[in-house]
């Protein structure tokens, strides 16, 4: 087979899977008869907390219902199903959890078929093993990794790139369900397999991910269309409310990125320097140019969390003119109140006033010094290192702040105003970045292929 | 005299780049106001610490995309998303000191 004379088509259901998208699209994409059916469903923007607690970010009913309709139609059709970044954070829980889904949905449906699962948790043995090798690299700005860190770690995981999701593919899976995964592997698996180009396969991915954020109006919530041929790819909106411009697909390359012509990757970087973007009709654009540049060595990139405690969090407001003028000495005031009755009754912890209508949004980068509002809003952030210790640290931080005598004060029932009983609430645990370095790929694959049939 | 950058853009916007990089956008109308504002050398590092009150060594990069008619501009997260101190997880609500720029 040679690439040039076939072309190959993906159809992307949404932007992150439990997103939606409308059935009318989907089923123009079906009617285009796609080679591969395809959704990311992870990020690391939602924060830390999702990797951390082995949560979905995405509702499970949402992401059940986008499920239904590509596993049944997909199934049918005998159409490859690849998802990727299961259960928004990929590690271990997520996966089951999407696998579970996956199960209840081929029951409901009737549905037979082969499931390939890929695992991306890596033990820490073997990022210590690179570790004492001094072979893991931070990112920009992140702090070297040491071995406390490593220790302190819950479920690291790694992005994989395409070779997994094609070994899956290979064992004659029909449908992939990955781990933590480079979002475009998900789209470009296949078809590099086939022999299509691995920079336009990747590009096009990259786009897909994001489903129809790229075309204008853009939504996430919907789907979109990618045809790889052999020098160029097409995208193609599957809404006649949208269409992709130039203009829009070129910009989508900015979005979360630090380089829009160099985005590093699994094994590589995807090189646009000599990108260019031409407009067709019907909505269409075509894409050509972009290359992929394996690097010397392989590295992939590893995402972890540590536990760092638990938080309540108590939601108020004030409308006293004279309290909102003295907001900053008085809320130092309640802080070294609050400090001095912790270091009495032994409790551990952090708080945090989260001001809205002065830096609420901006904190430290807020360039606005004068505060506007006739009414602050005020988030009181407790964090201890027991669920009843930050209980604690936000009803004292909230009753200290609440009658708070703060000088020419003459509204003495009450500084607050809650819209809530009960006043405070359990946020449940935190958690921080620990982990976010390459680590080079040797050896064993870290990402087995498990084949199960459903 | 000076114009403003919202004269000549028509995205303005904030996000992260993974979870220790804050990245922004600057999408521009049309290739006249793209042009313009490059010739300006309006942005710089020195530009960028002042609005955003960090290092200039803490500005990673400061990328015109011809494809798009855009500045794109990446700087050091004051905190990685979700650390105590944490503000805004996604990154996407810090462009307004930017709409202040004058070219």
């Amino acid at each position: 087979m040679t690439s040039r004379e076939k072309e190959f088509r993906v159809l992307s259901a949404t932007a992150i899977l439990g997103y939606g998208f409308p059935e009318k699209s989907f089923r123009a994409g079906l009617a285009r008869k796609p080679h591969l059916i395809g959704a990311d469903a992870g990020s690391t923007d939602p924060g830390p907390y999702y990797l951390g607690a082995g949560k979905a970010f995405t509702n499970r009913s949402g992401v059940k219902r986008d499920l239904r309709f590509m596993l049944r139609e997909g199934v049918r059709r005998g159409i490859p199903v690849v998802i990727g970044t299961a259960g928004g954070s990929g590690a271990r829980p997520h996966v089951d959890w999407c696998e579970a889904i996956i199960r209840e949905i081929a029951r409901e449906e009737k549905l037979a078929f082969t499931l390939g699962i890929i695992y991306a948790d890596i033990p820490k043995e073997r990022v210590r093993k690179h570790l004492r090798k001094g072979e893991i690299v931070p990112l920009a700005y992140v702090p070297p990794l040491t071995e406390k860190m490593l220790d302190d770690s819950l479920h690291i995981v790694a992005q994989m790139g395409v070779e997994p999701i094609q070994e899956a593919l290979r064992r004659g899976c029909q449908v992939v369900l990955a781990g933590r995964c480079y979002d475009p592997a998900v789209f470009a698996a296949l078809p590099v397999m086939r022999g299509f180009d691995e920079g336009l396969a990747l590009h096009m991915g990259k786009i897909l991910e994001c489903a129809a954020i790229a075309a204008t109006p853009g939504s996430g919530a919907d789907c979109a269309l990618g045809v790889l041929r052999g020098d160029s790819f097409i995208l193609e909106t599957l809404n006649p409310a949208r269409t992709f411009t130039p203009e829009s697909t070129a910009a989508h390359t900015l979005y979360e990125k630090t380089d829009p012509y160099h985005l590093p990757g699994p094994g590589g970087e995807l090189d646009l320097t000599a990108c260019t973007f031409t407009a067709l009709p019907g909505g269409r654009v075509e894409v050509r140019g972009s290359r992929h540049v394996p690097t010397p060595e392989y590295y992939v990139k590893l995402e972890g969390v540590r536990r760092t405690g638990f938080r309540t969090i108590s939601v108020a407001g004030t409308r006293d003119p004279i309290m909102i003028k003295e907001i900053d000495a008085i809320l130092e005031a309640v802080t070294g109140q609050v400090r001095d009755i912790l270091k009495a009754e032994k409790i551990d912890g952090r708080i945090q006033f989260h001001v809205y209508g002065k830096d609420g949004v901006m904190g430290p980068l807020e360039p606005e010094t004068k505060i506007r509002s006739h009414e602050l809003g005020i988030v009181i952030e407790a964090v201890g290192s027991t669920p009843e210790a930050a209980d604690s640290l936000c009803s004292i931080t909230r009753s200290t702040l609440l009658h708070y005598g703060y000088p020419g004060r003459i509204s003495t029932a009450g500084n607050l105003a809650f819209p809530f009983s009960p006043s405070d609430v359990r946020m449940g645990e935190t958690f921080e970045f620990s982990v976010y370095h390459l680590m080079p790929l040797t050896g064993r694959t870290p990402f087995p292929v498990k084949v199960v049939t459903i | 005299m000076k114009r403003s950058i919202l004269s000549v853009a028509k995205v303005i916007r904030s996000k992260n780049s993974g979870p220790y990089e804050l990245t922004l956008d600057i999408i521009f109308k049309d290739r006249k106001g793209y042009d313009l504002f490059r010739r300006s050398n309006a942005v710089t590092k020195a530009t960028i610490a002042r609005l955003y009150r960090c290092r200039p060594a803490d500005v990673l990069k400061i990328v015109y995309f011809e494809p798009a008619k855009a500045l794109k501009v990446t700087l050091k997260r004051p905190i990685p998303s979700g650390h105590p101190g944490e503000t805004d997880i996604y990154g996407a609500q810090q462009h307004a000191p930017l709409l202040s720029l004058m070219f």
